[in-house]
């Protein structure tokens, strides 16, 4: 399935709804573009909900490693909503959790924006 | 490779669309085989990331190149090899992707997942050049009936000549 993505504004922080796989090619093209979008428009408070994301490959993780030094670089967060079983595993495999900051309720993830 | 083994080889070009092709073919042999849902999102997982290596890192992306994918199903275990048309590489060059300096590298983790999700891999120098990767996962106990109830539609590969 190609990889889908909208945002939308909560609580000054630009929510990210991810759907789809994020893989080689397009995917990966696409969350770099919507990456790079935000960040031009001054966006520098981000939350990636991944809640419709079934699959990631290594060059998917490699995107998300990039969208979170890109923000990180610009002095904003990159924070992830809703894992999946496959993308938390691979997340946990890949040691990645110890990097990203992960919530399972996107109530909790706005206020550690705070 | 005995009467009972299969053998399937297919050569795709170097460009994105292979990567899907490669997983998609070898999921159906996986399911065909009996591998249950989560040893096929292993295997094509795999596949991918060997299929992804050869296009980019060995054969750069160049067009004129080729990725040789073969699939050998014997009696104990699935066996898939990715052959590309690069310059070859040493598996102990390749970075740790969990060491601490790495874990921010955009690229790097293919062969990591290869590793965790096979049962075997090596990587091996091709034999008209570039570099092979071998890997395998072990059948199902249960011999051929699925776990995942998609087992035999049609997807069996031709037995070998």
């Amino acid at each position: 399935m190609a990889l889908r993505a909208t945002y939308r504004e909560a609580a000054g922080v630009t929510v990210v709804d991810i759907g789809g796989r994020i893989t080689l090619g397009e995917g990966s093209a696409l969350l770099r573009k919507t990456i790079r979008e935000l960040l031009e428009d001054q966006r520098t408070l981000i939350l990636l909900n991944l809640a419709d994301v079934d699959y990631i490959d290594s060059s998917g993780i490699g995107e998300l490693v990039s969208a979170y030094t890109g923000v990180k670089n610009r002095g904003g967060s990159l924070k992830l909503l809703h894992l999946t079983k496959k993308v938390h595993d691979l997340l946990q495999l890949t040691k990645l959790f110890t990097v990203f900051e992960v919530y399972s309720d996107e109530t909790s993830a706005l206020r550690s924006y705070r | 490779m005995s009467e009972d083994s299969k053998h399937l080889e297919i050569t795709l070009e170097t460009q994105v669309e292979s990567v899907n092709l490669a997983e998609e073919m070898c999921l159906r042999v996986a399911e065909a085989a009996g591998f249950g849902e989560d040893d096929c999102y292993r295997i094509g997982m795999s596949v991918r990331e060997g299929v992804i290596n050869a296009f980019h890192y060995g054969n750069e992306e160049r067009p004129e190149k080729k990725i040789h994918l073969a699939l050998d199903l014997t009696p104990e275990k699935m066996i898939i090899r990715v052959l590309d048309e690069g310059k070859g590489f040493e598996l102990s060059s390749v970075p740790n992707p969990l060491a601490e300096e790495n874990l921010l590298s955009t690229s790097g983790r293919g062969i990591f997942l290869m590793r965790a999700f096979m049962d075997e891999f090596e990587v091996v120098p091709g034999r008209t050049g570039g570099a092979e990767i071998i890997m395998s996962k072990k059948l199902p106990l249960s011999g051929n009936s699925g776990t995942n109830g998609k087992s035999g539609q049609g997807a069996a590969p031709k037995k070998k000549a």
